[in-house]
């Protein structure tokens, strides 16, 4: 038997257990520098100290504390997170570090979905849009992105194996037909729906209020709460449709969860925060370097991290023109489009597209 | 508590790949299916293990696998399939304790090293999967198939191996290497139903076979039973010569000379 070079063993597991506590401080601390910093140049540590000595904080600190900081953070936050696990999941279940819904045409599919509920909302009837309200944007979004995801594996996924080629070309597609039925939509817009339009399709987390963190938090949290279950199966899914089904995972269960996952994060991310790119393929692959492809960990790792990057790159929007701001999806595509092009150039020799 | 597939019939696109298979085999024993390309071997493991949708009925210990959700199944048989990929960097012990994820077996953390051991695989759990050779690749998976079912016999009866071509890519050593657990894993008490090729080395580990032919089973019985020169000549479509072992009472089979022309 030949002799193995042996390199030493060590359990990523554990190492990826211990990244899920370094990156929750690493969240904190971030969190309390996104509240910290900003245009105004107030301090936490002197409103801490302020609070402590039981001094009232003026009205403007209140405003920019709760109204302006608080809600950007937390929504942030939950942005940051459910576009990084979208990404993981759904390369997990086209089994290619590769597929990520904003590139593959989920994202536009969950746009399209937006667009539609800000454009024709209105013809809803009443009792219908009494009873959906606030939730009718994040929950079209929701639909827009689970029909482009349905549609893509439909079409990219034969006998359970996924073709990359096909996978992307269809995603191309798909992007472009939710893009020209949204630009449709925007020309059938009025002003009033106009200015909503170009708000939300900034993509930005400006303009954060505690209502739109009450719109899309609810979804956002079922998928991450969801997405927990599906780390064993999408392990087994590594190896194919049919040895997972071997191993004992309900592959068809797996997937319409999967499926529902993304559609779910992605819409809830779109819905409040628009078109934000990139997170979801360079955070799964950062975190597949350091401590290996386990989704039972990676999953948690990767929401970590989503919020840790998302609200680092909103720092950096907000304070690199400061007092104006960039969007967010221009830092976003600076730091990931790079980082996807190495990705292409380290599999050039082992992926076929 | 054996495997029974009764009147057994697969549609693949426009074809019919198998015509009213009836198949049987017993814990505690090699089962090989053995027969030229495109037999229906493959196709008939795959209704066993119930990834082919198929017409007729298969049985695990009583029950029908269709009825049986995948979790439980996952108990009751570990299947290698012909050809596999893997889509993400694992390592090979990670591929292996795949085996232990519906926790149906012995959680033992160190099962994983032991099935690698078993295959020949000591030292290997820290390399990458992708990294390994063909035949390492498939010794990898079978350790990953022996932990899913560790225990031969485990708490509701006989466990099993499904097993598509164990040994297509080993060198002679590695095949009798692998033979050996398989063997073992039969003497204990599990069951194993095998697609091979090699008819000498099913010859001499095989207690049964099944001779395929044209989607059909041709023969059934002990290897001493059904190789015969008939027989095999007739389901290969070439002259075959069975001659016996000189160190044990099995069969070998050789081309015969005239086909060598």
């Amino acid at each position: 038997m030949a002799i193995p070079a042996n390199e030493p063993l060590v359990d990523r597991r554990q190492r990826a257990r211990r990244t899920h506590w370094v990156l929750s401080f690493v969240l904190l601390a971030v969190a309390m520098l996104s509240l910290t910093t900003g245009a105004t140049g107030m301090t936490l540590f002197a409103t801490l100290s302020k609070v402590l000595a039981g001094e009232p904080l003026t009205q403007l600190e209140k405003i920019v504390f709760w109204d302006i900081r608080g809600p950007r953070l937390v929504l942030g936050l939950l942005v940051g997170a459910s576009l990084a696990v979208s990404g993981a999941v759904m390369q997990g279940i086209f089994r290619n570090p590769l597929a990520d819904p904003g590139l593959i045409g989920v994202g536009a599919g969950a746009g399209l979905g937006a667009i539609t509920a800000i454009v024709l909302g209105g013809f809803l009837p009443a009792v219908v849009a009494g009873l959906i309200g606030y939730w009718l944007v994040p929950i079209a979004a929701f639909f827009g992105g689970w029909v482009s995801t349905f549609i893509l594996y439909r079409v990219s996924t034969r006998h359970g194996r996924t073709s990359v080629a096909t996978m992307l070309l269809a995603g191309i597609a798909l992007g472009a037909l939710a893009g020209a039925v949204s630009g449709i939509l925007i020309y059938l817009a009025d002003d009033n729906q106009l200015r909503d339009l170009t708000f939300w399709g900034l993509g930005s987390l400006a303009g954060a209020t505690w209502s739109k963190v009450l719109v899309a938090g609810p979804m956002i949290g079922i998928a991450m709460v969801a997405a927990l279950f599906l780390g064993r199966g999408l392990n087994g899914l590594s190896l194919g449709e049919a040895a997972a089904f071997h191993l004992g995972v309900n592959v068809q269960r797996l997937k319409n969860g999967a499926v529902m996952t993304v559609a779910a994060a992605t819409g809830g991310a779109v819905a409040v925060a628009g078109g934000i790119g990139f997170i979801g393929i360079i955070v799964p692959h950062l975190l597949r370097l350091a401590t290996g492809p386990d989704h039972e960990t990676l999953l948690i790792n990767a929401a970590l991290l989503g919020a840790i990057f998302l609200l680092l790159a909103d720092l950096i929007a907000r304070v690199i023109v400061a007092p104006a701001e960039l969007p967010i999806g221009i830092v976003t595509a600076v730091i990931g489009a790079p980082v996807f092009l190495w990705i292409l150039l380290r599999r050039r020799g082992l992926v076929d597209l | 508590m054996s495997i029974r597939a009764q009147a057994i019939s697969v549609r693949l696109g426009q074809n019919d790949v198998l015509h009213g298979v009836d198949f049987h085999a017993h814990p505690g024993e090699i089962t090989a299916i053995v027969g030229p390309n495109g037999s229906g071997k493959t196709t008939l493991m795959r209704a066993l293990t119930g990834e082919v949708p198929y017409r007729g009925k298969v049985e695990i210990a009583g029950q029908d696998i269709k009825l049986a959700p995948a979790w439980q199944l996952a108990g009751r048989r570990a299947v290698l399939p012909q050809a596999m990929t893997l889509a993400f960097p694992f390592k090979v012990a990670e591929v292996v304790r795949m085996g232990l994820m519906m926790g149906t077996h012995s959680t033992d953390p160190s099962l994983p090293s032991r099935a690698l051991a078993e295959v020949g695989l000591a030292g290997f759990e820290g390399r990458y999967f992708q990294e390994l050779s063909g035949g390492e690749q498939q010794r990898a998976h079978l350790a990953r198939v022996l932990v899913q079912v560790w225990q031969p016999v485990g708490d509701d009866g006989p466990c099993w191996l499904l097993l598509d071509e164990p040994v297509s890519s080993l060198d002679i050593a590695h095949q009798l290497e692998v033979m050996g657990v398989i063997s073992s894993y039969a003497q204990r008490g599990g069951g194993v139903v095998a697609v091979m090729h090699d008819l000498n080395l099913t010859a001499l580990k095989a207690d049964r076979m099944a001779i395929m032919k044209g989607g059909r089973i041709f023969a059934t019985g002990r290897p001493n039973d059904v190789m015969t020169d008939a027989i095999l000549s007739e389901v290969y479509g070439c002259r075959i010569r069975v001659g016996v072992n000189p160190e044990v009472p099995t069969p070998f089979v050789l081309p015969h000379t005239a086909t060598l022309r």
